[in-house]
């Protein structure tokens, strides 16, 4: 049986009279990269501040590796690696001098030089902070949360605001992390970032875990082998209940103008709905196919886009 | 400075995973927490050219102005004029001009009534009839005042007057009298109270305000360690600003600094540490730099008012002279008078000191109590 990196049971937290935090559970064995998904204000970053001991849940159960913050805080700290969403580094200084300061607080690690080069800023290791870009500033970020070698790192949101290139160049470093046999727990609110990254994820609404499993699972979960997206002419109507009654059609959504179909067969429902459009005189603006996303598995399961909220 | 463990010229060999225990004798150089957040506490301070301004250059400035808009000068002379065309103007006149503190001249007139009311002369004399003069001056004028004391005796002895008691002078400018003396002590001790609030005020609002605070709560860095590295900097950078201030003083303006340096050394370390614990106490919570400005302003303000830094602290009223004589920084300031001017030893500061030390545990306690780390 592999041993649990996080086993949260329970966990409550409330805010006045929002309930962050709203009897959520989470295993995540050694080894894995855990994502947790969701929207802004589903109560990610409160649950990841839980469990690195920086806020003190309502209620419920907290051990990581296999230890309590309230008796094992010193031992704790020492192999936990954190990034916070909302950190900014002293502007003043070089990363260099960043990576040194946190590197001296650990008993054991690799080298500053080490450590910058696997965030890949040796070219700016001499750089002031405030010289340096979102992405950079971002991977020094991660560079000082991999200072003390850790068993477990947390990210929160380590991509949110970033360009799709260092966005990219996050990710390697995280798919890097994982190759080293790292846990990682991480939370975004990006689908595609979670299907990239994660061995499994936690879809989080509202304070609680609505969907469990790896990406490819969740995905399947479903049913469905393609998404069908199309629109017809403004002030043309579509109804909905035709929609739903052509063939391989699993479910149904209207966003806006557009219709969203799950479907089990597209090459059955796609001639299908283009007869009906006709059949009706409408004329068809948009038509588009997709494999289905995690972002489709979030829209079944609450009916609102992860992006929206 | 730099105690980083791989070589640079080693890299990129050193796989990811490479422990810095692997060279045992670089093992040894474990980095210390302490030094590298002391460290980063100085190169914030000197990469930030406004604090070295505030800190180093703008006491000496302040020094320097206020030491030469005071300076004691030599005996003033005395602009006069004599009314041209009067009889004996011309005698009168010659007899006041061999007197060394008058500078005389002689108008007409409209000149006379012009040069008297711009305040260019301090005093007309009119030349009378026989052995009579008029002097036409402004009474509520200290000059006009000091001139017609010297006119008329330089008149009266030119007349013949002998002076009836024989008198010697003396002269004497005593060093540590002047105002340069009283206001030196004054700067030393509001400068130490600005680096100690602001110093500590600023960095740690804004490293909660950045959420750097929380970020190294996150990590073991030791919490006493960080506060310690704000207070091990104040204290370095103490040494630096009472060196520069008293140096200026004593070289420029000739400041005496008679009490044992011992004394004011300890009076100088005891009033660090207690601004830095009242700098840590207004730090403690805030969580905005406009909030912590406000704070820091409202603390502040009334002690550079009311602790004698550039006035004497006994010229308010007796009511409230306990609350004055309380403040912080009007200890520190009575302190560094007394043993830079009087030489007072540690025996004679103890009230001052005494109260120091209170200020210095209050507000440190407080402070731990209260401090926000998130
Ligand atoms: N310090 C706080 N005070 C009050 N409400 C908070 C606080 N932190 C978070 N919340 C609320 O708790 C909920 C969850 O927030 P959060 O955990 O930050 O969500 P996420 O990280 O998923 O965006 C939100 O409704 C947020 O407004
Ligand atoms: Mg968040």
């Amino acid at each position: 049986m592999p041993s649990l990196a996080l086993d949260v049971r329970a966990l409550r937290k409330r805010y006045g009279d929002v309930v962050a935090v709203d009897g959520l559970d989470l295993q995540v064995p050694a080894g894995e990269c855990f994502g947790l998904l969701g929207p802004n204000g589903a109560g990610k970053t409160t649950t990841i501040e839980i469990c690195e001991g920086l806020l003190d849940p309502d209620d419920g159960e907290v051990l990581v590796l296999g230890q309590r913050w309230r008796t094992d805080e010193a031992a704790l700290r020492q192999r936990l690696g954190v990034q916070l969403q909302e950190t900014q580094f002293a502007d003043k200084l070089t990363v260099a001098e960043t990576v040194r300061l946190f590197r001296s607080f650990y008993r054991e690690g690799p080298s500053v030089e080490t450590i910058i080069a696997r965030v890949q800023l040796e070219e700016k290791r001499n750089a002031r902070v405030n010289a340096l870009s979102g992405g950079q500033k971002q991977r020094l970020s991660v560079a000082c949360a991999l200072a003390g070698d850790p068993d477990l790192v947390f990210l929160d949101e380590p991509t949110t605001g970033l360009d799709p290139q260092s966005r990219r160049q996050l990710w390697e470093l995280v798919e890097q992390l994982r190759q080293d046999g790292t846990t990682i727990i991480l939370t975004t609110h990006y689908m595609d970032e979670a299907e990239r990254l994660c061995d499994r994820i936690a879809i989080v609404d509202r304070g609680q875990v609505i969907a469990l499993g790896t990406p490819r699972s969740l995905i399947r979960s479903l049913g469905a082998e393609q998404v069908v997206e199309c629109a017809v002419g403004e002030g043309e109507r579509l109804e909905e209940r035709d929609v739903a009654e052509l063939p391989g059609v699993l479910r149904t959504r209207v966003d806006g103008a557009l219709h969203a179909l799950q479907v089990s067969a597209s090459h059955e429902t796609i001639p299908a709905l283009l007869a009906l459009i006709a059949r009706h005189g409408l004329t068809l603006t948009e038509l588009r196919t997709h494999s289905p996303t995690l972002e489709d598995v979030f829209v079944s399961l609450t009916g609102r886009h992860l992006r929206d909220t | 400075m730099s105690t980083s463990r791989t070589s640079r010229s080693t890299r990129p060999a050193a796989p990811p995973d490479s422990r810095d225990a692997a060279p045992p004798a670089a093992a040894a150089a474990r980095l210390s927490p302490m030094l590298q957040l002391t460290l980063v506490r100085f190169r914030e301070f000197y990469r930030e050219p406004e604090a070295v301004f505030w800190t180093f250059v703008f006491p000496l400035l302040l020094a320097t102005g206020l030491g030469i808009a005071f300076r004691s000068r030599p005996a003033e002379v005395s602009h006069i004029a004599v009314l041209a065309g009067a009889p004996a103007a011309d005698s009168i006149a010659s007899a006041l001009g061999r007197d060394s503190s008058l500078a005389v001249e002689q108008l007409d007139d409209t000149a006379a009534a012009t040069a008297l009311r711009i305040g260019r002369i301090a005093l007309l004399v009119v030349p009378g009839a026989g052995a009579t003069a008029e002097y036409r001056y402004d009474a509520a004028r200290p000059e006009a005042r000091t001139a017609r004391l010297v006119v008329d005796r330089a008149l009266q002895r030119a007349a013949g007057q002998v002076d009836p008691v024989t008198v010697r002078e003396a002269l004497v400018s005593e060093r540590g009298s002047r105002y340069i003396d009283f206001v030196l002590p004054g700067l030393l001790a509001m400068n130490l109270m600005g680096g100690g609030i602001w110093g500590l005020g600023f960095g740690i609002v804004d490293a909660r305000r950045k959420k750097l605070l929380k970020r190294f709560i996150a990590t073991p860095m030791s919490r006493a360690q960080y506060l310690l590295s704000y207070l091990v900097m104040r204290l370095a950078m103490m040494v630096v600003e009472v060196l520069v201030v008293v140096a200026f003083g004593v070289l420029v303006f000739g400041v005496p600094m008679r009490g044992s340096l011992g004394a004011f050394a300890i009076v100088c370390v005891v009033g660090t540490l207690m601004f830095g614990a009242i700098g840590l106490l207004i730090a403690s919570r805030a969580r905005t730099l406009e909030g912590a400005s406000g704070l820091m302003n409202f603390v502040m303000l009334p002690m550079w008012v009311a602790s004698g830094v550039f006035f004497a602290a006994t010229n308010f009223p007796a009511a409230v002279q306990p609350v004055v004589q309380a403040l912080p920084l009007t200890a520190v300031v009575d302190a560094m008078r007394a043993s830079m001017l009087q030489g007072s030893g540690l025996a004679a500061l103890s009230g001052e000191l005494g109260i120091m030390a209170a200020w210095l545990v209050l507000s440190f306690v407080l402070a731990l109590r209260l401090f926000r780390w998130r």
